[in-house]
């Protein structure tokens, strides 16, 4: 009963998206206010819709009802609760069904907060959002329908990959999709932009919420995906270039653009035609990126089944937005008026730059993804294409980026001063110039490029420290001044310093793990030590422990420093009799921001372990610099100027009211 | 400067970032990508010991020796040719006798190929995509690799 409730919700929403399609399209051309706003009904009612689906999805995984398909696939009854949840989207149909949930639900804010939209505008983005929705529902409907039964329903279910019985599957998806599928919004607005012929700095004021949330999600997401990757897989990696992360990456690169376009658009009105193209571009790569993943091009642990007749599906999808927005933006582009005027010495030419640096990185990684598979559909040759070629053309576009980003805060708007920026960037310029010294002295000349690069980061984060002395008056006037100014700063302000120092940080981070790292490969028995990064490590004893659906083998260590125990850990073996595979569950051990990190190969008969031991110096840095990035955007979000639904300064409502008054 | 002339620094600017980005891209392309190559492959194509290439084939049963020091040998065959393979390291949880997997290295004077890494990377049925695909192609593909994932999953 409920999978057929479920199945029949997810129709009705189809029926209800179909409605938002056409609808408000019609009434906006007949200016009809009832007509356009049957899109705001439409879009709350969809999303109860597609939530009751989820809903009922889930609760077919919770009590374990095999008769099921899906549930068999993936599930089983001695599962831990939390996993028979999360495997409610560790599974194609169901990922595609949290990827429409996450649709809806954004359609549904838009309905929600967007009373202070001009009418005609809502109804034209709830409606482009709506033919997203309409594809998906019927690729979910037609190919992969979470609601199949069994005609005779098995005991017990398969289980979910190991691999993904974990609590990254809680956070990582969910994450990334309220990114992804966020960005949705702002390719709504910019084909509304479009239909209406009309675009301006209110318009950059309503989307850059939006796509900042979204960012904000995808930015979390693509860290803990990369968090996840690193402690489950065992090979202390955090980053592989892998195609699928790389499907990832790439909406963020754009959305990054995006973000920094949109303000150049709000605050100056200039470049409207080129924020249209990102936002679309945006979007669409992050429907490049769901195509990669689901359709099984690609082999993976992202990849839960492959299908032909769904890859060419998504492909119709991806080609008849991709093609269909950008030949609307050919149409119409041009009948959007140019913007004001700039020299290319001030902060708009400086987010220019960081612009086409952002997208000419994009674009190397978006060649380097897709470049194999052209080459294995056009010639039947297989390469791979790795870490060494985006380090050759990725890491090269995105230095001069870096070095970029302070001389662009300390910019001026319109027409700015080199010269004036640069002598208010010298403190920060020395300290870094120091830093790559005193390092290089350190390392005994062992290699220039880690100092290097960690003096750019320097360079980065102290920038953005300059940018908030400068604007507090900090050492200039007196403290109590400076305070009061700090916390009059508008938080946008606030928001871009805590971002641009998230990026040094990251930095930091992933030099000093790349060059600094020590490991260690060698089989051990009880007693045995290893020395590995100053730290001794001994292996204590192996036990054998029974968890809820796996076996365990979990071998323990000690960890010493100069002789004196500071840990233990405890990394472990499971073998999963249901689908007779097994994983490696890595120990870690935080000491600072550095991490030691043990994994475990095969034992052999005599009762010694193949153990993999790595020193991983300022490791956690990588990941703290993207959750900076996020609260950065968290606190941009927080701007008034910026807060959904806030009340407009007098000037934009005036604006707006007359806009809706010649409608 | 007028209008036209900030338009053209700015398309000036973008040109040469183009120009430098294709730069870096085609000279990555001719230095940084891995061939792949089946055992038959490798031999038809004659590729010279030293130069860098993926592997990718079954692991032959019976093949898999252990030495010291986590030193492994095994042979990898697509059915109709052999290439055995050195590697030093833990090999991946998914490594087994009989199953697909993917090497990284190349080959030595003696035609032995030394990998410096070994992918099991698997989708459901444990078998790499680009190996599944060569298997087919010659004609080696049994089709109980596909339903092995069933028959463990109804055993129970």
């Amino acid at each position: 009963m409920i999978a057929e409730a479920g199945h029949f919700a997810l129709v009705l929403a189809l029926a209800l998206a179909l409605i938002q399609s056409v609808v408000p399209v019609i009434g906006a051309r007949l200016r009809d206010p009832a007509l356009m706003n049957v899109a705001r009904s439409t879009a709350l009612v969809q999303f109860v819709f597609t939530a009751f689906s989820f809903a009922a999805l889930t609760w077919l995984h919770v009590t374990s009802d095999f008769s099921v398909v899906n549930v068999y696939e993936n599930s089983h009854s001695l599962k831990p609760m939390l996993y028979k949840i999360t495997g409610v989207w560790g599974n194609h149909e169901g990922s595609m069904l949290l990827w429409v949930l996450i649709l809806a639900l954004f359609g549904a804010m838009v309905a929600a907060f967007g009373n202070n939209l001009p009418r005609s505008l809502r109804a034209h983005v709830l409606a482009a959002q709506a033919w997203v929705g309409t594809a998906f529902y019927l690729f979910i409907l037609a190919t992969s329908n979470p609601f199949l039964r069994i005609a005779n329903p098995p005991i017990e279910g398969r289980d979910l990959n190991p691999i993904l019985q974990d609590i990254g599957l809680a956070i990582h998806p969910p994450m990334l999709y309220l990114g992804y599928v966020g960005f949705s919004i702002s390719f709504s607005f910019a084909v509304a932009a479009l239909i209406e012929g009309r675009i301006d700095a209110a318009w950059a004021r309503w989307v850059r919420p939006w796509t900042l949330m979204a960012w904000i999600f995808l930015t979390l997401g693509i860290a803990m995906g990369s968090y996840w990757a690193y402690y489950e897989l065992g090979w202390g990696g955090w980053w592989f270039w892998d195609p699928v992360e790389n499907a990832s990456l790439m909406p963020w690169l754009a959305g990054t653009a995006l973000l920094h376009s949109a303000v150049v658009m709000e605050k100056r009105e200039a470049l409207k035609v080129w924020t249209i193209l990102l936002a679309i571009l945006t979007f669409s790569l992050s429907l490049l990126g769901t195509f990669l993943v689901r359709s099984g091009v690609l082999t993976s642990v992202h990849t839960f089944a492959s299908d032909p007749t769904r890859g060419v599906f998504i492909l119709l999808i991806l080609c008849l937005f991709i093609g269909g927005s950008l030949s609307l933006y050919a149409w119409r582009a041009t009948a959007l008026k140019q913007g004001g005027l700039f020299a290319p010495i001030s902060r708009e030419g400086a987010l220019v730059l960081n612009n086409l640096l952002l997208t000419t990185a994009c674009a190397t990684v978006f060649v380097g993804t897709l470049y194999p598979l052209a080459l294995e559909v056009l010639t039947g040759e297989k390469i791979s294409v790795g870490a060494p070629f985006f380090n050759l053309t990725f890491a090269p576009l995105f230095l001069p980026l870096l070095i970029a980003v302070p001389f662009g805060t300390q910019l001026a708007w319109k027409r700015g001063d080199l010269l004036g920026a640069a002598q208010r960037l010298t403190a920060a310029g020395i300290v870094s110039l120091v830093t790559i010294a005193v390092l290089w002295a350190l390392v005994h000349g062992g290699g220039t490029f880690a100092p290097l690069m960690i003096g750019v980061a320097a360079f980065v984060i102290l920038g953005a420290l300059t940018d908030l002395i400068d604007r507090a008056q900090l050492f200039r006037a007196p403290l109590a001044t400076s305070y009061s100014r700090a916390r009059g700063l508008p938080r946008s302000i606030w928001g871009a310093a805590f971002a641009h120092a998230g990026l040094g940080i990251a930095l930091i981070g992933i030099v000093c793990e790349t060059t600094w790292n020590s490991e260690n490969i060698s089989t051990m028995r009880p007693k045995d030590v290893v020395t590995v990064g100053g730290y001794q490590v001994r292996l204590d004893d192996v036990t054998q422990q029974q968890g809820p659906n796996y076996r365990e083998a979990v071998t323990h260590f000690t960890v010493m420093l100069d002789g004196k125990t500071i840990g233990a850990m405890a990394p472990s073996k499971r073998s999963f009799s249901t689908r007779g595979m097994s994983t490696s569950e890595a120990a870690l051990l935080t000491r600072g921001v550095s991490q030691l990190y043990i994994s475990l190969g095969d034992s052999s008969a005599d009762g010694s372990v193949a153990v993999r031991i790595y020193h991983k110096p300022m490791v956690l840095l990588i990941w703290l610099g993207p959750v900076l990035m996020a609260l950065g955007g968290f606190l941009s979000l927080t701007d008034r100027r910026l807060r959904v639904g806030a009340p407009k300064p007098a000037k934009a409502a005036k604006t707006s009211g007359a806009l809706q008054a010649a409608e | 400067m007028t209008r036209k002339q900030r338009r053209l620094t700015l398309i000036g600017c973008a040109l040469i970032v183009l120009a430098i980005a294709a730069g870096l891209v085609l000279n990555a392309l001719r230095d940084s990508i891995l061939f792949f190559s089946t055992p038959s492959m490798a031999a038809e194509k004659h590729i010279q010991p030293g130069q860098r290439f993926r592997l990718g084939g079954m692991v032959r049963e019976g093949s898999l020796v252990r030495g010291d020091q986590l030193k492994v040998k095994f042979d990898v065959t697509d059915g109709n040719a052999t290439l055995p393979v050195t590697y030093q390291g833990i090999l991946p949880d998914l490594f087994r006798e009989g199953q697909g997997i993917i090497s990284e290295g190349a080959l030595d004077a003696h035609g032995v190929f030394k990998a410096d890494t070994v992918l099991a990377k698997h989708d459901e049925t444990y078998m790499p995509k680009a190996v599944a695909d060569e298997l087919k192609k010659t004609g080696h593909w049994k089709d109980d690799y596909g339903r092995k994932a069933d028959a463990q999953g109804t055993a129970k």
